[in-house]
């Protein structure tokens, strides 16, 4: 017990002692460098537009939260470890943004119209959030919409394929044949099969989420070691206890699998229904956006999806590991 | 407490074939006919093959026999159910469940679980696994493993305990040491038990009758009783004694197959 206080006590006054790391310097400084080169290089002259003040003003928020970071890792252990463990890459990537503005709005070395300067596309941001916001809703009810479908049929099927032999007699034949189609190649047969193009897109993503979740699904319940069910079955499980209590739980770190598979075609296939004719999505933004060769929009577009898309992914990890926190080592994302 | 009524076991005539992938039908028990008392402790030993586990799968209704019929109490056993709990040499646990929920997936299943739910932790305790409660079964040793596992079929109260080589994957002093474990909770519960087992000593140490079985045939060779009184020494004469008996049982069941196989 004595040791177990010491060791608490130590970690406590480890903690609490003012630790400087230089590496904690680096983000504010990246950040210094890049507002200072912002604000007193002077603009390309060739630059049509009148000055934005967005370039500045995120400059200045990030110099002020990579700051507050700085000052917290002098007081907070784990703060520290992760902030200047991560000071390099934050630098790297503000020193980027840096550049990217150097090469566009000062020097102006690439096309303007392809590659609009980081205010430009900051005041998309600013002035277009309403509808941007608008068109994720929409894009979001898609995607949910098919994706529960596809999901909730997926693992049906699987469970079904994976738990009968007649289920998988009759269907899976239909599953090698049908699945490896990309879903994006029904289009065709889609639009003329649906009332409206948002039906038929919800059907394209379900297809995409459904195939792969059927097929590690069905594999994940038909590898449940056989031993579980004789033990369950001497311990009282009636079939359907079988099915819900041994072989699902058991068969949940490969319906995962299926899910993520299911998860990143059902984003590709968004992005194509979306630019096939579904109004107000943030893939109907993007294309839109460019056929009026408004790049800045289209770079928007684009970071809307890679923020959202990576958080749902993040979510989705999130859960899979408070789900199978049984595991060992579950794969880390 | 040992006042077990239930738990008599009656094998009649029981015959199993399996018909192997290329046709050929093999044997795996012959006209068995065995009865095991109320509360009995009875062991199976045998070369492989000599068809005791397929005994004991039979008993619990895993499978069906082609002939005969094993009973329970006077009833024919035709499916698995929890007043047979088996425990197998891998302790099986399922590792989506902490131990607590290991053991407490009879009384879950069977909907009993609200009223009975103090027997879990008194299981959990009996075994010796208190303060494991939470571990995950990949966090457990193979002897704690194995207790969980026990403890999971005894929380059901079956009128019959079956061990398929219950201690064969655990090290000698493990091994020893749930011996007497076992022993302690079939003398304060009285439950029949049935265990096949390849070690001739453990099966002396455990059981009140030793059936002793042959392969090709497939049936039993003799069934010794086992009357030294308890608790028992391994180093007696008497044990010793039992001990050659039945390793010259086994020996020469062994060279008979071997005639068999040379005609």
């Amino acid at each position: 017990m004595s040791t177990m206080y010491e060791a608490a006590v130590k970690a406590e006054i480890k903690s609490s002692a003012v630790t400087f790391d230089k590496k904690a310097l680096l983000p504010p400084a990246s950040a210094a460098v890049t507002l200072l080169v912002h604000l007193l290089v002077p603009d390309n002259p060739g630059y049509m537009q009148k000055p934005l003040p967005y370039f500045t003003a995120a400059l200045i928020i990030t110099l002020a939260a990579t700051l507050l970071f700085s000052i917290l890792s002098l007081f907070k252990q784990p703060i520290r470890e992760k902030y200047t463990y991560k000071a390099w890459f934050i630098a790297a990537a503000i020193l980027f943004l840096n550049l990217y503005n150097v090469v566009t709005l000062k020097l102006m070395l690439i096309p303007v119209i392809y590659f609009p300067s980081p205010d430009r596309i900051l005041k998309v941001f600013a002035e277009e959030w309403q509808f941007l916001l608008k068109c994720l809703g929409y894009s979001a009810r898609l995607l949910g919409t098919g994706y529960v479908i596809g999901a909730a049929a997926g693992i049906t099927v699987g469970i079904l394929v994976g738990w009968s032999r007649k289920w998988s007699y009759w269907v899976n034949p239909l599953i090698k044949l049908v699945g490896p189609i990309p879903s994006t190649a029904w289009v065709p047969i889609a639009l003329v099969s649906f009332p409206t193009s948002f039906h038929a897109s919800v059907f394209l993503i379900a297809l995409a989420v459904w195939f792969p979740t059927t097929v590690l699904t069905s594999s994940g319940i038909s590898n449940v070691k056989n031993a579980y069910f004789e033990v369950s079955s001497t311990l009282g499980a009636n079939t359907v206890q079988k099915v819900f209590r041994i072989a699902l739980p058991d068969a949940m770190p490969s319906i995962f699998i299926g899910i993520f598979n299911g998860t990143c075609s059902s984003f590709l296939t968004l992005m194509t229904a979306e630019m096939l004719g579904v109004k107000f999505g943030i893939g109907w933004y993007i294309n839109w956006q460019r056929e009026m060769l408004s790049y800045a929009n289209v770079y928007a577009g684009l970071i809307v999806i890679a923020v959202t898309f990576s958080l749902i992914i993040t979510v989705m990890f999130r859960i899979r590991d408070r789900v199978l926190g049984w595991q060992k080592g579950v794969i880390k994302w | 407490m040992v006042e077990q009524k239930t738990g008599h076991i009656s094998a009649e005539n029981l015959r199993k074939i399996f018909e192997q992938p290329d046709g050929q039908i093999l044997e795996a028990l012959n006209d068995v006919n065995v009865d095991i008392k109320p509360g009995e402790f009875v062991s199976l030993i045998g070369p492989s093959g000599c068809g005791k586990s397929t005994f004991l799968r039979l008993l619990a209704g895993l499978i069906q026999p082609d002939d005969g019929r094993f009973t329970l109490d006077d009833v024919a056993i035709k499916k698995p159910s929890y007043e047979r709990g088996l425990v197998f040499q891998d302790p099986t646990l399922f590792p989506w469940l902490t131990v607590y929920e290991n053991v407490a997936f009879g009384l879950k299943i069977r909907n009993i679980y609200k009223e009975k739910r103090p027997e879990v932790s008194d299981f959990i305790k009996l075994v010796g696994l208190s303060g494991f409660e939470k571990a995950y079964p990949h966090q457990l040793s193979g002897g704690m493993a194995q207790r969980a596992s026990l403890a999971r079929a005894l929380v059901n109260h079956p009128k019959v305990l079956l061990l398929d080589e219950p201690f064969g994957a655990l090290d000698a002093f493990t091994r020893m040491n749930m011996q007497d474990e076992l022993i302690k909770i079939w003398q304060r519960r009285g439950t029949t038990m049935v265990m096949v087992t390849h070690d001739v000593d453990e099966a002396i140490y455990l059981s009140d009758r030793i059936i002793v079985m042959t392969s090709r045939p497939a049936k039993i060779e003799s069934i010794i009783d086992v009357k030294i009184s308890r608790p028992r020494e391994r180093d007696l004469p008497d044990f010793l004694y039992l001990r050659s008996k039945i390793l010259q049982i086994l020996d020469f069941a062994g060279k008979k197959e071997e005639l068999q196989y040379y005609l």
